[in-house]
């Protein structure tokens, strides 16, 4: 199929032109009728392939001038498919990595990846939410004798982050698709295990797709049912409640009526107590903002690993800027974006945890919390 | 004495948005929208009994072209004490905007030969898209904001538009087009969703104004 390009010189031709698109299976691209077909107006028409000839012919002998706009249409059609789409993929086939998920479809994901990648996926139950859906993570792991360090991930502690589950389901999607091929990745999962969650805010990320699309905290309830949702980044056990949160139900930083008092904060919680021996990073995914954001929120002071944690995030920065030229901020919470407490990256850190990240994703402000499904691929790909 | 400031820095950062919604809604329209890219520069000058200053150098974004930067300095001064007076902004930009004549005026001759106003919801959709059809008036929602965002931001608050969940147009005798526009604002250090509504006129020539505008009650779902 080829596009061409006809500007009509006078009325004879519109005519004709026009004639011609009811005789011939002609697909009218601009303008979208035949009736608006004028002189001087640019054309553009579809020719499908078994008529090419003809229609050239014909313009030919009409003293008609085309160009041809698109000589194959289908190429082009082939080039604008995402590459996972195009390749084999013994992950998932047929998942789209560049379109937004609902729960559903994300546990159905988890159950599909480790049927498909056994040799290297676990999916494992962490807890109960306060709704009574379960939490699971996945663990990749490459048989070994030796006692490996792990490296954590945590997706979706606020609802309407989309992006942030988009991301980790890209990220085991990229691991299990070049671990073979890749020398980087391979050598990565000699000595590391990672361990992905991929949505922790289970009931907050469903109520986002299905009631409020910019809800934040978590569903428990409070105040006899009137009020509803804790921040669940406000609940860790980190200086819990002493600054940027909010005592009241109603507010986005509710920091809940305790530390860990939400079932989701307890079971990561929990779980990464038991393995913090193991835990060489602590990585958790938000948007938006495009920050890699270390320890603390909840004081100026720098932890005791500060040099080291900035150098290590500022060639992340620099590494995530090579590939599209998006440019992120980095530093602690506190001084480059406001303070606050009971974060889940600051407990794992005091904790004991070596490297502990926020990374905030795309944008800047301009699509914010509903950022559009062609920019999943970029976002991915560079923090990556 | 002017005190230099960290450009990765959260105030700054704070600051260096609300020039940019002010600078967005005296120069943008439905064919030109601007965003904040980056802060260069930032410097902080506390004045006695007046408040407190700051100089900025910013770059700011074409947000229908992303290569097309222009460069911008600003002078932000928030005044002490009195919380209802909004800060005062003044800019200077490097070079000229691209011109948007054309896209300004086929989206104004569209809207005046519309047989019936204009409504619309949810723009974005929940997956970030938007018509093409649309794309002007979420642009002219975008510059309107700048104009509440610079109304009602202190040191300590950054907004940003985070989605429009109605509009309507409003029919009128004369040349301007008028919206009624219920937006979303997202204010990053609450994090709090603030509806909005406000009423925007515009004409090709004459720019964008809001006339009325109005802070609405906090939607508390169950």
């Amino acid at each position: 199929d080829q596009v061409f390009h006809i500007v009509p010189e006078t009325f004879q031709q519109v005519q004709h032109l026009q004639h011609l698109c009811s005789t011939l299976p002609l697909d009218l691209w601009k303008p979208q009728l035949p009736e608006d077909i004028r002189v001087g107006k640019d054309l553009h028409i579809r020719v499908p392939a078994p008529v090419v000839q003809e229609v050239k012919d014909n313009l030919d002998h009409h003293t008609i001038s085309y160009k041809v706009l698109i000589p194959d249409v289908q190429e082009l059609v082939d080039q604008s498919i995402p590459n996972e789409r195009r390749s084999h993929s013994q992950v998932s086939e047929g998942y789209s990595y560049t379109q937004y998920h609902p729960m559903e479809e994300i546990y159905q994901w988890m159950t599909q990846i480790q049927k498909s990648n056994s040799e290297l996926v676990t999916q494992h139950y962490l807890g109960k939410t306060i709704e009574n859906r379960t939490m699971y993570y996945l663990q990749i792991s490459q048989p070994s004798d030796k006692a490996k360090k792990i490296i954590w991930m945590d997706c979706g502690i606020h609802a309407r982050e989309w992006i942030s589950p988009a991301f980790c389901q890209w990220f085991v999607k990229e691991i299990l698709q070049n671990y073979k091929s890749d020398p980087k990745i391979s050598r990565f999962l000699q000595n590391l295990d990672l361990y992905v969650l991929p949505v922790l805010n289970i009931d907050g990320y469903i109520y986002s797709w299905e009631k409020d699309r910019l809800w934040r905290k978590n569903r428990s309830p409070h105040m006899n049912g009137t009020c509803y949702g804790t921040d669940l980044n406000r609940n860790f056990n980190s200086s819990w409640g002493s600054i940027g949160v909010s005592y009241n139900c109603s507010s986005e930083i509710f920091c809940g009526s305790g530390p860990e008092s939400e079932p989701e904060t307890r079971a990561v919680a929990q779980f990464i107590e038991r393995k913090k021996g193991d835990i060489l990073c602590y990585l958790t995914i938000h948007s938006y903002g495009q920050y890699i954001l270390t320890p603390y929120g909840f004081t100026s002071k720098p932890p005791s690993n500060s040099e080291e944690l900035i150098h290590v995030a500022e060639k992340a920065a620099a590494a995530l800027m090579g590939k599209y030229g998006t440019s992120y901020k980095v530093g602690s919470t506190s001084s480059i974006l406001y303070s606050n407490s009971g974060s889940s990256r600051d407990w794992a850190h005091m904790i004991g945890i070596p490297f502990s990240y926020t990374f905030e994703l795309r944008d800047n402000g301009t699509h914010g919390f509903v950022l559009p499904v062609d920019q999943i691929q970029p976002t991915c790909e560079e923090t990556m | 004495a002017a005190m230099e400031l960290q450009p990765s820095h959260g105030l700054a950062n704070r600051v260096a948005t609300l020039a940019a919604g002010y600078l967005c809604y005296r120069r943008g329209s439905p064919g030109r929208g601007l965003v904040l890219r980056s802060l260069r520069r930032a410097r902080r000058q506390d004045i006695d009994d007046v408040g407190h200053k700051y100089y900025l150098e910013l770059v700011l974004e074409d947000v229908l072209d992303k290569d097309s930067t222009v460069n911008c300095t600003a002078e932000v001064l928030y005044h002490l004490g009195s919380k209802n007076l909004a800060p005062d902004v003044q800019f200077t930009l490097e070079g000229e905007l691209k011109n948007t004549d054309e896209a300004d005026n086929v989206f104004y001759n569209r809207i005046r030969s519309l047989e019936k106003e204009l409504v619309a919801e949810n723009i974005p959709d929940s997956h970030g898209n938007v018509s093409p059809e649309m794309e002007p008036i979420r642009r002219l929602a975008w510059v309107a904001s700048g104009y509440i965002i610079w109304q009602n931001s202190t040191e300590n608050t950054k907004f940003h538009l985070a989605q429009i969940k109605r509009v309507k147009q409003v029919k009128r005798s004369d040349e301007y087009l008028e919206f009624d526009y219920m937006i979303l604002l997202h204010e990053m250090v609450s994090q709090e969703i603030i509806p909005w509504q406000m009423t925007v006129l515009w004409h090709p020539q004459h720019g964008v104004q809001v006339t009325q505008d109005s802070r609405q009650p906090k939607h508390t779902s169950g």
